[in-house]
């Protein structure tokens, strides 16, 4: 099914979201570095969904609102989101900071959330599993920890590095610092309040995860006993790009039953 | 204050000597002997004449041991009697508490009868890493933390200073600083265009330094804060333009390379060093200044010899007649009315550190003085 540019503005932030498909709303949420392309996950679901893939505030081809100082600020954005869209039962999916997104939404409010998965998020903190250092490390080497295939890795380092894409990724970087610098990728106080989300949560996991490690996902499973926890061998932190087809089969099975 | 008896070999390994050289590298015996041995140095200063001792502020690295400039301030403000202490400066953004940093250069200020100068700095790059403070707030805090000190120090307490990131029922502060109507305030830079605009507001006109730069850069932002001053409708003051540059005079030229060699290469190949990641977080710059550091990465982040130094402005050093020159000629092309010579850098130990101080006091200082 292709997929659609659209712009919607809300407080005061043109939203940049792209949107494909037909069946019920399915928002994907993006992780540190964006959404730039329509990928062949968000393809296949479009299949079966009407699949809405936003540039967060703050990132692509999105605005930089003043407003934009933290996590939460996201979370009440786009519950506003949703609302304008008029999305009823969304599906919604996030990859690492836009899993932490998806939770922070649910904990506030889930009228117009069907269900949750949560891919690789970030949001919370688990001992022993400490995060790598996204901001120490440099371009090439988180690309390559985004990936348990290093094939996967070569074909993103691959890409020309044109004038537009350095200054989105720069864009991106920055506001990934705004919401997850300190405290590092998570905020302490959403545990306390995870069992809000009273809606079907799925949480998926590389088990060879380099950047958010796979001990974080037993402990959110452990602060969610009703979710479905899903790990992918030989898989990295980014299960919808290097196992898209057994992911979209699992978001199939999860969202329509 | 480097940690100068840091492992070389160890500090090149792990790439830079910031936020993640481990600190078993750091032996605190070898670290007593330092601290009094730099104070010492700093106290001679007083002795041969100089008119500033300068600290400065630096976290969690062997490039510099004064995590709390506070403390050597101090000590110095006890142990002198005529030379002004320059505090060059606290880094605001990284302070939890402007306050405390207001309360504490009063005291300095009052301690040493007013011998105090004041620098505001939003500490370097890798100090958001140490730190944990969000690099993307770092401009705001710094402000705002600037308001919130300048306040405290001239307007009559309590009152209420409700900020974005610092709020405080009671502004109060005892001690008020001893200089009226507060010291001067000076603001160390690597040079941009938002510090220049910010420093030579004619509500401020604080004295700009421009630190460890090619003499190049250091023209060119000195020149950019004059127009800037004439832009706002005057005419900016020598006092406000400042320049500080490591600087060794030997007893001759040859001589005056062949002892900072090695020092000098370890302080800029070594100690200075760090990957781009660790020097620019987001938001610590605009996008467009870290783009140009992206494009110029390859001659910023690569070695320097010291003749490259030389050559480029970075490092002034020769015999003292060499070295005179050299500054007689900045000088009458930049006009700065202040000139910091960083007389220790790197592994220079004592007994060089000493030489070149006096060697400095006794054939270059007066002839610059006289220039004025």
């Amino acid at each position: 099914m292709p997929f659609t540019d659209h712009t919607i503005e809300l407080v005061g932030c043109r939203t940049h979201y792209r949107r494909g498909g037909k069946g019920s709303p399915l928002v994907f949420l993006h992780g540190a570095s964006g959404a730039p392309v329509v990928l062949p996950f968000m393809e296949k679901l479009s299949e079966r969904f009407d699949v809405i893939v936003p540039d967060h505030p703050g990132y692509g081809q999105s605005d930089e609102p003043e407003w934009l100082e933290n996590i939460h600020d996201v979370a009440y954005f786009y519950l506003d989101f949703i609302g304008a869209l008029k999305l009823e039962r969304a599906v919604i999916i996030g990859s690492s900071m836009g899993g932490w997104m998806a939770m922070e939404m649910a904990v506030r409010n889930t009228s117009r959330i069907g269900s949750l998965v949560l891919v690789s998020p970030a949001g919370i903190a688990a001992t022993g599993a400490e995060p790598a250092d996204i901001f120490l490390l440099s371009p090439e080497d988180t690309i390559r920890k985004l990936f348990y295939e290093q094939r996967f890795a070569e074909e993103r380092l691959a890409l020309p590095m044109t004038p537009e894409a350095i200054d989105l990724a720069l864009k991106n970087r920055h506001t990934t610092a705004r919401l997850a610098w300190e405290p590092r990728l998570h905020d302490p106080h959403l545990a306390k309040w995870l069992h809000r989300i009273d809606v079907p949560v799925a949480i998926v996991w590389g088990k060879d995860d380099l950047i958010l490690p796979v001990g974080i996902a037993h402990e959110l499973k452990r602060l969610m006993p009703r979710a479905e926890l899903h790990l992918f061998e030989r898989c990295g932190h980014l299960p919808q790009v290097e196992k898209a087809a057994e992911f979209c089969d699992l978001v199939v099975r999860f969202a329509c039953r | 204050m480097p940690y100068a008896d840091l492992d070389l070999a160890a500090g090149r390994k792990n790439g830079t000597v910031w936020v993640t050289l481990p600190n078993r590298n750091y032996d605190p015996e070898k670290g007593h002997r330092l601290y009094n041995r730099y104070l010492d140095e700093l106290e001679y200063g007083e002795e041969l004449g100089f008119d500033v001792v300068a600290v400065n502020e630096h976290h969690q690295t062997a490039y510099g041991l004064m995590p709390s400039p506070i403390v050597t301030a101090s000590a110095l403000a006890r142990r002198t009697k005529r030379v002004k202490i320059a505090i060059l400066g606290s880094a605001l953004p990284l302070r939890s508490h402007p306050l405390m940093v207001a309360e504490e250069h009063a005291m300095i200020d009052v301690i040493s009868g007013g011998r105090l100068i004041t620098g505001f700095v939003r500490g370097i790059g890798a100090e958001y890493h140490t730190f944990g403070v969000n690099p993307t707030f770092s401009h705001d805090r710094f402000h705002e933390a600037h308001d919130l000190i300048v306040r405290a120090w001239t307007e009559p307490g309590p009152f209420s200073f409700q900020g974005h990131h610092y709020r405080v029922q009671y502004v109060n502060l005892w001690p008020r600083p001893y200089q009226k109507p507060h010291p001067p305030i000076w603001i160390p830079s690597q040079g941009s265009k938002e510090t220049i605009d910010w420093a030579s507001h004619p509500d401020r006109r604080y004295t700009y330094l421009q630190t460890f730069s090619p003499v190049k850069v250091v023209q060119r932002y000195l020149k950019q804060y004059r127009d800037t001053c004439a832009n706002y409708g005057y005419g900016c003051e020598d006092r406000q333009l400042g320049w500080a540059v490591p600087v060794y005079v030997g007893a001759s030229d040859e001589a005056a390379r062949r002892e900072a060699k090695e020092h000098f290469e370890a302080f800029r190949n070594v100690y200075v060093r760090m990957p781009i990641e660790m020097l620019l977080p987001p938001g610590y710059t605009s996008r467009e200044s870290l783009k140009n550091v992206m494009k110029a990465k390859a001659q910023m982040f690569g070695d320097v010899t010291i003749d490259q130094a030389i050559e480029l402005g970075l490092f002034v050093c020769g015999s003292a007649d060499t070295v005179y020159k050299a500054f007689e000629g900045y000088w009458r092309e930049m006009r700065f009315g202040n000139l910091l010579v960083m007389c220790q850098f790197g592994t220079l130990p004592a007994d060089l550190t000493r030489a070149n101080m006096e060697r400095f006091a006794r054939g270059v200082l007066p002839r610059l003085k006289a220039l004025n």
